[in-house]
Order: C-alpha cells, then structure tokens, then sequence
C-alpha cells in the first residue's frame, strides 16, 4: 500500500542489541536530557502579577462607552441584541428629559443594559452592529462569582468611568489597546 | 517478676492465642493474619534466648517471604461464603481424631522429656549469635550445608528456566 | 541475669527514647520536605517553576498539603473488611520508620558525662534486621489493597507484594558480597571499616548498582511503581483511601525513601565517613562534638544527594512493564548478583593465597 504522505517512518523492530539490552547507556542519556533542563529559562509567566500581551483583536467583557464630555453614547436602538447570536442583551429605552443633556448625547437613552456574561460567546457583532459606538469589547476577561444571577451584567458594571471625573479610572478601563471607533 | 519473664509470659500468651485463633477464624486471610502474629511472637522468644540470628531470619523467611505468598494465594481464591462446599461429616469427625492423635504423641514425648532442668538460656545463649552459628554451620556441618544451598540454588535456576518458557 | 521487673537503667532509657524522638521526627520533616523538593524537581526538569505560593519560594507547601490532608473527608467503604482498612496504613508508615532503628547517624556525642551512641541500636545483625523489616513492609501494601474491595485495589497490591519478594532476592544476594569483604553485618563496623580509606563502592560497582535499582523497586519508585500505575490501576491499593490514611500511605513511601538512601550511603558511601579528611585526627584537634556534628551533616548531605537521584530517575525514566520488571529482576539481577558474588569470593580466596593459584 502507498504511503499517503512522505513523513511516514518505518519501524525498526530489530531484537534489541546488547548496548540496547542492558538500559544503562539510554537510561545515562534520557538522565542527562533532564538535569540539563533544570537550569533551562522557565517560560512560565506569574499569572496575576504578570500578564501576557493581548492581541490587538481580543475579545473580552463589553464596556458602554461614553463619548469625550462624559456623556453615554447608547441610545438603546436595540441593534446590538438584534445582531447577538446568543440573544444574551436586552434592554429598556427611557426618554431624555430636560436638564439631562450632559449625561445622554442623544433624546433616548438605555434605561436597562444588561448582558448575561454566561450567555454572551464574546463574538464581538454588538460592537460591529453598534451605530454609535456605543459598546465595545475589552481586555478584561476573567470573571468569578458566588452566583450565576451576578453575571448578568448591568449597566453599572459596563458603563465606563466618567472621563472628566474619573480620568484614571477611565484609562484604565479603556484599556491599552483601546482607541474606541 | 523480671523483665525477661514477663515478655516471656506475655510472647507465650500471644502466641498461642494467636495458634488458636488461625484455627478458629472463618475467613482465611483472617487465618493467616493471626499466623504472621505467631511468627512474630515466636521470633521474639528467639531474641529472649539471645538467638538473634534466627529471630531476624525467621521474621525473613516465614512472616516475610513465606506468609506473603500464603496471602497471596489466598486473596486470589474466591471466598465467598456461598462457595464454600459443605463440608462432609465423616470428613471432621476424621480430623478430629488425627489431630487429638498428634496431640497425645506430642503430650507422651514431652512428658518423658526433662524439661525440667534444661531451661531455656534466657538471654545468656551465645550459640545463636551469628558468629557462633557460622562457626558450626561451616566447621561441623560444611557438607549438608553446602549441598542444602546447592539445592536452593537449583531450585532458584529451575524457577528462572520455567520462567524462560 | 535476674534484676527486679522494671529497674532498668534510666540513663539508657532516656538517652534512647530522646534519640528515637529526634530520629523519628527528623525523618517525617525529611519527608516532608521530599514532597516539596519533589515537586519542584519535577518541575525544574519540566521547565516549569513548581510550588511558589505558601511562604517564600513555596516553602510552606508541606504544611499546606498535610492540612488540606488533614481536612479531606475520612471514608471507609462501607464493603471493606475496617479493622484491616485502618490497619493498612499503620503498617505502612510503622515499618518505614522501624528502619531507621540500625543506622548509625554519627559517631558518638560527649555530653553529661557520657558517650552517647548516635545510634538507637549496634545489633550485630544490623543488615538483616533491615532486610527483616522491609519484608514487613509488603504487609501495609497487601492488607490495604485486599481491605478495600476494589478489584483494581487487590490486583496492585497482588503486584506489589510479587514484585517487592522478587527484588528483595537480588537485594540480598548483592549485598552478600559485600558481607564477605566486610565479615560484619552490624553497620557500625561496616562503616567504621570505610573511615579514612576506599569506599565500598569501589570495591562493589556492581553490587552497588544492584542494590540501587532494588533499592527502588524496594520504595515502589519509579520505574518500577508497579503498585500504583495510575494508567492501569486507576490508583493501585490506595484507591479507596481517603484523607489521612491515604497521607500516611504517600508518606510512608518518602519515609522509606529517606531510609533507604541513609542505608546505601552507610553501606557503599562511607556513611557518617566526611571525605578527604582524617576523622580521627580532626576529632583530637576539635573536640569529639563538632566531629560528631560535622559528621552527621556529612551523612546528611550524602543522603539527599541519593534523595535528588531518586527524584531525578523518577521524572526521568518511563515506568516498566510487568513482564519486563520481572524479566529484570529474576533474568537480569539476580544472575549478576550471584556472578558478582562468585566473582568477589574468588578474588578473596586469591588475595589470602597471596595472589598464587
């Protein structure tokens, strides 16, 4: 029969030679191999002290975003649930009333937000579906909770900090990689 | 009472309860369990009597070597209590008197025997001090020693090439 | 021959039950500290970095898994035999720590007027009383396994108990040919005959490599965990213990390997012996006490280098097959042990006649 690819070996099965028999030599080798590996660089990385570098298109929790004067960005169109595969968004629209012009940018504004973080596949269509900007995707990936009524996430576990206010915060939740659309 | 009486008071209690229950208990393994016990307490007599040389090959040999492989066998048989066969009744009654046979031979030999003035050498014996017992073995009974582990070597090579099979 | 029950010579008494508390609780830390250097070897050599959490450089990692030991649910299957499932790992753990009775630590310390033998018994029977309580230690494998009920329980202890008799065989006959250059079982003399000159080891290479590998058969090391061959067994005879029980049984096989290392480095390495110095004259100029010290940490040093082997050849080399251990053990050691001691006794014979034939 032919070979389907040119990688396969053919296996030897010749009695074992004396040298062979008797272990030593091979059990002197294998030995070597691992005490040299004990003084190897260790790629191990310190997971919470250190962290690897993320890729430019990772994918993590969703943040709202707000735009330059602080104000939220959402709308509540509802695109973003439209376009979730896994329909873990909803929301509730409320009207802008007088008086609150400098917390929401447009008349209508999301009441409710919540993303159930158990359901959601982090595919990021939200963000690609979102006309305002409005959601994105984060670095931040690694959640724990007593309970799985504590992963649905609201809005105020997504809304980002208030640039004006909380200007450190607010770079640290952007992110390194982050220069939102 | 001195030390060596009462550990010797103690290993004979030991032992022979331990005789006694290798008999009577129903499970097997139970049996051998309490033989090791013997084998044990009748290796610490040998220490009383200052033979530390067959203490500790006793201990080798038969609570080590001889009662593993008893153990063994017996785990690999099924004891379950369902397959055990009856036992006939011709088959005890039997038994009995061989036994109660063996007992009375033991009670007239010892009961001639003076016993009485050949004590134990509790703690003073030096033949069983493994300097001693070399000089005898190889001195006086070189020829049926060597042909003894002759023959232990051959049973030793005999297991090998059956194993080669 | 005849003093009163209970007069005994309280100075001993006291001497000896202080030196077995030390001995004994210095080999359960040793084990202890086993895990930890176990781990981290296996580590090192897997390129990784291993324990580093509790304390500084995962120091208090022992402490940390004795405890979540300790908290684990204790269970005993309701089909075991449970006088004999408790047993088990008594066994285990009394006869790992019965060894270390005849190993001579030291030379002797000086103090309160006396000289106080780093030993906790010279019996002139010192090698076989070894040999003696190993052959007990098949018991705490066998009993536990076949306690259990478990099938896959009794099939590694049934392994256990065959592979360990085999193996004692060829420890036994590699040593006898030590025992005829020494003339002495009691290892004080055998180490006594090592100070200041060759080592057994040179004498014995082959006896040496013997009873290594037996050695580990002996302490159910890898390559020849036979017992415990997780892929098989699922977890060999300790697989229905549960908490400290199944503690001791892990410990036990540390223990017998901190033991076991202390006996080659006394048998074949000069024990206490610190090399390239002259003991005795070292004792006159500095006093008999720093000797004594200098000479227990020499020992010391020697048995964890055999403990670092130990980790190294089980993170190194794959585990036998049971076909192949067997072949090893009855085809392989066995007919070396007996040439090497036809062999040693032959150069014996040669040397008393002066070299003639």
């Amino acid at each position: 029969m032919n070979a389907l690819t040119n990688r396969s070996k053919t296996v030897e099965r010749k009695p074992m030679t004396f040298w062979e028999k008797i272990y030593l030599p091979a059990i002197a080798k294998g030995m070597s191999i691992t005490f040299s590996h004990i003084f190897k660089k260790k790629p191990t990385i310190n997971y919470p002290e250190q962290t690897r570098p993320f890729s430019p298109v990772f994918r993590g929790l969703q943040v709202l975003n707000r735009d330059e004067e602080g104000r939220e960005r959402c709308t509540a169109c509802g695109l973003c649930a439209v376009a979730c595969p896994a329909e873990a968004i909803t929301m509730e629209a409320a009207e802008r009333l007088p008086g609150e012009e400098n917390l929401y940018r447009e008349e209508k504004y999301a009441a409710k937000y919540e993303i159930n973080m158990l359901r959601c596949i982090f595919c990021g269509l939200c963000e690609e579906a979102c006309p305002k900007d409005a959601v994105y995707l984060s670095e931040t990936f690694a959640t724990a909770n007593y309970n799985r009524q504590s992963f649905i996430y609201g809005k105020k576990d997504m809304l980002i900090p208030h640039p004006k206010l909380q200007p450190e915060e607010y770079e640290r939740a952007k992110g390194l990689r982050v220069n939102p659309k | 009472m001195s030390t060596t009486h009462f550990l010797f008071w103690f290993l004979s209690v030991l032992a022979i309860f331990s005789a006694i229950m290798v008999v009577v208990s129903k499970n097997p393994v139970h049996s051998v369990l309490w033989l090791i016990i013997v084998f044990i307490t009748i290796s610490g007599h040998y220490i009383l009597m200052n033979a530390q040389f067959l203490f500790i090959v006793n201990l080798i040999v038969y609570a080590g070597a001889i009662m593993v492989l008893f153990l063994y066998v017996i785990m690999l048989m099924d004891l379950n209590a369902d397959s055990e066969p009856q036992k006939n009744k011709w088959l005890k009654i039997a038994g009995v008197i061989g036994g109660g046979a063996l007992l009375l031979v033991l009670v007239a030999a010892l009961k001639d025997a003076d016993i009485k003035n050949q004590l134990a050498q509790t703690g003073s014996g030096q033949i069983g001090l493994i300097h001693n017992l070399g000089m005898a073995l190889f001195n006086d009974y070189v020829v049926p020693f060597e042909i003894s582990s002759i023959l232990f070597l051959s049973a030793m090579v005999g297991a090998v090439v059956i194993g080669k099979k | 021959m005849h003093e009163m029950f209970l007069i005994i010579d309280w100075a001993i008494a006291i001497e000896k039950l202080v030196l077995i508390a030390v001995i004994v609780s210095l080999s359960l830390v040793v084990a202890m500290y086993e895990t930890y250097a176990e781990r981290k070897i296996a580590a090192f050599i897997q390129d990784r970095r291993g324990p580093s959490r509790a304390g500084p450089f995962g120091i208090l990692q022992p402490l940390a898994d004795g405890l979540k030991l300790f908290m684990k649910e204790e269970i005993v299957p309701n089909l075991s035999n449970k006088f004999l499932f408790v047993i088990g790992p008594g066994l285990a753990m009394l006869t790992a720590m019965m060894t270390s009775a005849v190993v001579p630590w030291s030379s002797h310390l000086h103090a309160f007027g006396r000289d106080i033998d780093l030993q906790i018994a010279d019996v002139n029977i010192g090698i076989l009383y070894i040999f003696g309580v190993v052959s007990m230690g098949v018991y705490g494998v066998m009993i536990g396994g076949w306690a259990s009920n478990n099938k896959f329980s009794l099939l590694a202890a049934i392994r256990g108990a065959s592979q360990i008799i085999s193996y004692e065989l060829a420890m036994g006959l590699s040593l006898i040919a030590l025992l005829m250059l020494s003339g002495s079982l009691s290892l004080r003399t055998i180490v006594e005959q090592q100070q200041d000159g060759w080592y057994y080891v040179f004498y014995q290479p082959l006896g040496f490599l013997i009873f290594l590998v037996c050695a580990f058969a002996e302490c159910n090391r890898t390559p020849f965990d036979l017992s415990e061959a997780e892929s098989e067994l699922n977890f060999g005879y300790h697989q229905e213990y549960s908490s400290m029980k199944l503690g001791f049984y892990l410990f036990a096989e540390y223990v017998n390997m901190f033991i076991s290392s202390a006996v080659m480095a006394t048998i074949f390495f000069g024990g206490y012996d610190i090399p390239f110095v002259n003991d005795a004259n070292f004792g006159a100029q500095h006093g008999q006490n720093l000797l004594a010290t200098l000479q227990g940490l020499s020992l010391f040093i020697k048995v964890v280098i055999f403990i670092f082997f130990f980790i190294w050849v089980r993170w190194t080399i794959p585990r036998f097959r049971y076909d192949q251990l067997m072949n090893l053990g009855w085809k392989g050691l066995i007919p070396l042990a007996l040439l090497n001691m036809l062999v040693t006794g032959f150069v014996i014979l040669l040397k008393q006649n002066n070299w003639h034939f």
